[in-house]
């Protein structure tokens, strides 16, 4: 009995030194997300380009009856990790994917000039000049990118850039099964 | 000398007095201490280690005006967390609610305190323990008695 007493605080110190070792490659700026597996909440928000139309989830349906899996993507030009993102996006979408645009705390005349020198990668974008629509999304900062399933459900959320990298790692399987679970409806 | 006794004065100023200019303006001066208390220990999502009243983050901002619209509408303390977490995940709470995910949060310093006394606790019994076996036994007591005795009668 004396031996083990002996040896516990080693075992302590190395149950707490693997403890902080396992905890080390983790992000704290990363916050667990409230709103995954929960619907996209409900809007009906300006349009960036077409101030006279409003915009709704039910929207994110597009043009086919089933709904379509979208990525939302939170933007801004005051953004600078935006401008980083801002090609890859223009490469999804020309690979077909369909982005949605959150226009988040900005000015309109400068995001209409951002994405006609840059390329407007989004099937149309929220303008959300308050932030109201952010608020209810948890987004706390711009990049965000949140995946959302053809019945309206978020399935995944990204906070940051999204590039390649990312994409692969974090997207591109789950859009795919998403995909094809749409279209298999 | 007088220029460092006027720095010396300086210290004794509180940060706190001079940061808290709040414009916030309410229809019922009773929200007021609920708003502080809320902002107090609401936490800012961008920032790691401040709460929403110490943080000028834009997004803090937000949410401040956010709780001060919350409590005008006549919402309780808890709704307002409610809509907050629901929104923003437990991250947002300095005071985490007692949950499955937090009881050991809230327990370890109740455990720890145990465990703490429990160890103080055996080693005052040991220490006991290891004077009485010092201590002299009856026996070596009578012949320190006698020798006491007869080192007494040699110096008469």
């Amino acid at each position: 009995m004396n031996r083990l007493t002996l040896f516990m605080p080693l075992i302590i110190c190395i149950g707490l030194g693997a403890f902080l070792f396992s905890s080390l490659g983790k992000d704290p700026q990363e916050l667990p997300s409230a709103l995954v597996g929960q619907p996209f909440p409900e809007f009906s928000i300006e349009e960036l380009n077409d101030p006279q139309r409003q915009v709704s989830v039910a929207d994110f349906r597009g043009d086919s009856e089933n709904g379509q899996v979208v990525l939302v993507n939170i933007w801004a030009t005051w953004c600078f990790a935006c401008r980083i993102e801002h090609p890859y996006l223009n490469g999804l979408a020309e690979q077909g994917v369909a982005i949605i645009g959150l226009n988040y705390k900005d000015n309109r005349i400068l995001a209409k000039e951002w994405l006609d020198e840059r390329g407007d990668p989004y099937q149309f974008s929220i303008f959300d000049p308050r932030g109201t629509l952010g608020l209810d999304l948890g987004v706390y900062g711009a990049p965000e990118t949140y995946l959302v399933d053809a019945q309206g459900m978020i399935r995944h959320r990204r906070v940051g850039v999204v590039d390649e990298r990312i994409w692969n790692k974090e997207f591109r399987e789950l859009y795919n099964q998403l995909v094809d679970e749409a279209n298999d409806q | 000398m007088i220029n460092k006794f006027g720095l010396f004065l300086l210290l004794f100023i509180s940060c706190d007095l001079i940061a808290g200019v709040d414009v916030v303006s309410f229809s019922d001066e009773s929200l007021r201490p609920r708003y502080q208390q809320l902002i107090q220990e609401l936490r800012c999502p961008k920032c790691q280690n401040q709460n929403l009243a110490d943080s000028n983050s834009p997004i803090s901002v937000d949410l401040r005006n956010q709780v001060q619209r919350l409590l005008e509408e006549g919402k309780s303390n808890d709704q307002i967390k409610t809509y907050l977490t629901s929104r923003y995940s437990d991250f947002i709470l300095y005071r985490p609610q007692v949950k499955q995910n937090t009881w050991a949060l809230w327990a370890a310093p109740i455990v720890l305190l145990l465990i703490g006394l429990l160890i103080l606790y055996r080693i005052f019994q040991r220490q006991k323990a290891t004077v009485f076996e010092e201590s002299v036994s009856s026996q070596d007591q009578a012949r320190l008695r006698e020798l006491l005795k007869n080192s007494n009668g040699d110096s008469n």
